[in-house]
């Protein structure tokens, strides 16, 4: 068992959030003037009602060994980023303490620092020094950056002219060569192209491989599990869970399907044929965060308007840019028996779609007479990579489905 | 290996110790900045030269229309002797004032100690001092005039320029973060500070005007940049401009709670700089 490099224990992090917003969203001294004046005036009134304290961070705790690959997961606003504020010392907290053995460099932002006048070979001078390196460092690591960003060619041009490609390629480049003992990434993998993103993975793999600590935060669970062992899992500002990485991740889905859109209506009125409507898993459990490794089933229960052989149900999937991924369309006549109510649960396979989000449009349709009840843009639900073969593309668009595909030498 | 404690009070405890394994910081702001300063201009660092002299130029021509005294000393020497120092405090201070405000991406994006950000930009004006500093000397070859052995002294009044530039600007700095009002301050105190400083005339003429009353002349020596500038002029002139010792003594102990009160200010409230930028 290793000693712990990061001891973190109740750490807290308030911030006063001002619910009459200055003018120009700055703080004035005017306004600062004038409160005290009224406050002399009115005694009596509490202040308390123009502030309020938000805790960012509640009575955080946790320990990061040596050399361990540590993921950060929450939604926005789970405190994820302020947490690396006060890792890396930006922010000071409120309460609480942490330990921490040897150098930290973090990574909040590609290129902090860079300026647009500069040259390339300035700025790689420039950024290194800002990020904690000293100049006989960074002298012994030029040639290897350069390298590794492959800008070679544009080193004395101002990066202003660089492409924005150029230049994120530039600015990691620098932050890669960093030897610190433990290295905080905050989601700067998001930007430059697919190809460039696989090397600054498998440059993040050697940093860990040579016994250095990393922790990285990313709304990417699919470079999450491919990189980190452990992960952190955050929620309203504090650890909900924190454990192997695809244990959290299946905590994570299972968490997040708490406050999922669930469609009931009164049954019996003209026109309300969806009586009710819910993503859920195959045992009909309401989930709304899919693996791509799950299968994604929708619980649909019918009131059928006047029976009429022709009647179908049509269910179009649709992705997050509104392109209709596949339609199913079935003739109502071959689902029910005889009531005019019948509950269905349809389920679309693991492995085939994409991780994305994605949502529902429904209705129930008598073909070129009339459409009954359409439900467009319902029940959005995320399919999550959890470790796909594409996980290291996430964001770039790759297709909605996994094909099934045979490859064969001829 | 290194043990970093972060605790909300951290920030105060290993200040200085922090301050210098990020030295190679203090000089790479500033050589950025002086890298920065003149690229894309036609005429480059000529710049540090062109806009003292242009200055000097005006307060020359003013002296003369107006016969300023000049107390036996060539008035072109006179002038340059006070604009040289007083434009470096005026870009001093306003440059590291607006420094924070203009380094913000950087102070929420990575840890260092905030203080290094105004102070560099301190150093950089000190440079530009520098080079406009060959203006004197070639004024004086041109009308060959030999200064005294005092000008031996004038690093110690560069000194005292600097901890007056240095004791406002981290000041104001600090409260500009919170209160943006300042941004409109330090226009207003440069242009105003240029009136109420020896540039254009001499504190002799000041003090031993019998008219000023004394509470008057007080309020005047409480100026640090009089004190500075009536330094200059004595090292310059080889003693033949006065240094009115009292005066001179309030100067340097204003300079010096300025940068006492700078500093401290500064400190206390360095680590919510990232929270309110």
């Amino acid at each position: 068992m290793s000693k712990p490099v990061i001891t973190v224990e109740n750490l807290s992090k308030s911030f006063t959030l001002q619910h009459q917003q200055p003018v120009g969203g700055y703080l004035a001294l005017r306004d600062v003037l004038t409160d005290k004046v009224k406050s002399i005036f009115k005694p009596g009134k509490n202040r308390d009602s123009t502030t309020e304290l938000f805790w960012a961070l509640k009575d955080v705790s946790f320990e990061v060994n040596q050399g361990d690959r540590i993921g950060i997961i929450g939604r926005n606003g789970a405190g994820k980023s302020t947490l690396l504020k006060i890792l890396s010392r930006i922010v000071a907290p409120t309460q609480g303490k942490i330990t921490i053995q040897g150098r930290v460099a973090s990574l909040l932002e590609v290129g902090t620092g860079f300026h647009p006048e500069l040259t390339g070979r300035e700025n790689i001078f420039l950024n290194g020094a800002i990020l904690g390196m000293n100049k006989a460092e960074i002298k012994s690591k030029f040639d290897e950056i350069v390298d590794f960003s492959g800008v070679e060619k544009f080193l004395d041009t101002p990066v202003k002219r660089f492409s924005s490609g150029m230049y994120v390629r530039l600015a990691f480049a620098v932050a890669a060569h960093l030897e610190p003992e433990i290295l905080i990434i905050d989601e700067v993998l998001a930007v430059g192209d697919a190809e460039f993103q696989k090397k600054c993975l498998g440059k993040m793999d050697d940093v860990s491989k040579s016994g250095r600590t990393l922790l990285f935060v990313s709304h990417q669970m699919g470079t999450i599990s491919k990189l980190c062992s452990k992960s952190i899992l955050m929620v309203n500002g504090s650890v909900a869970k924190y454990d192997s990485t695809p244990l959290v991740i299946d905590y994570y889905l299972q968490y997040s399907s708490n406050q999922i859109e669930k469609i009931e209506r009164q049954d019996g009125f003209s026109g309300n044929h969806f009586r009710a409507i819910q993503m859920t898993d195959k045992n009909l459990f309401p989930k709304q965060e899919y693996s791509f490794e799950d299968e994604i089933s929708v619980m649909v229960k019918l009131t059928l308007p006047d029976y009429h052989p022709a009647l179908e149900l049509v269910m179009r999937l649709v992705d997050k840019n509104k392109n209709a991924v596949f339609t199913i369309l079935e003739k109502i006549d071959s689902l029910i028996s005889s009531t005019k109510r019948v509950d269905l649960l349809v389920t679309i396979p693991s492995n085939f779609l994409t991780p994305g989000r994605y949502s529902w449009m429904m209705c129930i349709n008598h073909p070129m007479v009339k459409l009954f009840d359409l439900q467009d843009d319902i029940l959005p639900f995320n399919v999550v990579d959890t470790g796909s073969k594409f996980a290291m593309y996430e964001g770039d668009s790759y297709g909605n489905v996994f094909a099934n595909y045979s490859i064969n030498k001829i | 290996m290194k043990q970093i404690v972060i605790t909300p009070e951290s920030v105060e405890a290993n200040y200085w110790k922090d301050l210098w394994s990020f030295r190679s910081l203090f000089y790479f702001l500033a050589w950025r900045d002086v890298l920065v300063r003149y690229k894309q201009t036609a005429i480059g660092v000529a710049w540090s030269v062109l806009r003292p002299l242009l200055t000097i130029a005006v307060f020359w021509v003013v002296g003369w229309i107006f016969n300023l005294p000049d107390e036996g000393v060539p008035r072109i020497i006179l002038v340059t002797a006070a604009t040289l120092p007083w434009q470096f405090f005026s870009s001093a201070f306003s440059d590291a004032a607006n420094s924070l405000i203009a380094n913000s991406n950087l102070l929420t994006k990575v840890y260092f100690p905030r203080i290094i950000v105004p102070v560099s930009t301190v150093i950089v004006c000190l440079i530009d001092f520098l080079i406009s500093f060959a203006i004197l000397v070639v004024i004086m070859v041109a009308i060959q005039y030999t200064p005294g052995w005092q000008i031996l002294l004038l690093p110690l009044f560069l000194l005292l320029a600097l901890v007056t530039a240095m004791g406002s600007g981290l000041l104001i700095a600090a409260l500009n973060v919170k209160y943006r009002d300042f941004r409109y301050i330090i226009p207003f105190v440069v242009q105003f500070g240029l009136y109420i400083s020896p540039v254009a005339f001499s504190s002799s003429s000041i003090y031993n005007n019998q008219h000023i009353p004394v509470a008057l002349k007080f309020i005047y020596a409480m100026n640090p940049m009089v004190g500075v500038i009536d330094g200059f002029r004595w090292c310059i002139t080889g003693g033949q401009i006065q240094i009115n010792t009292n005066a001179f003594v309030l100067s340097v102990m204003i300079s010096v709670l300025f940068l006492v009160w700078g500093i401290s200010y500064f400190r206390k409230t360095e680590k919510y700089f990232a929270d309110i930028i």
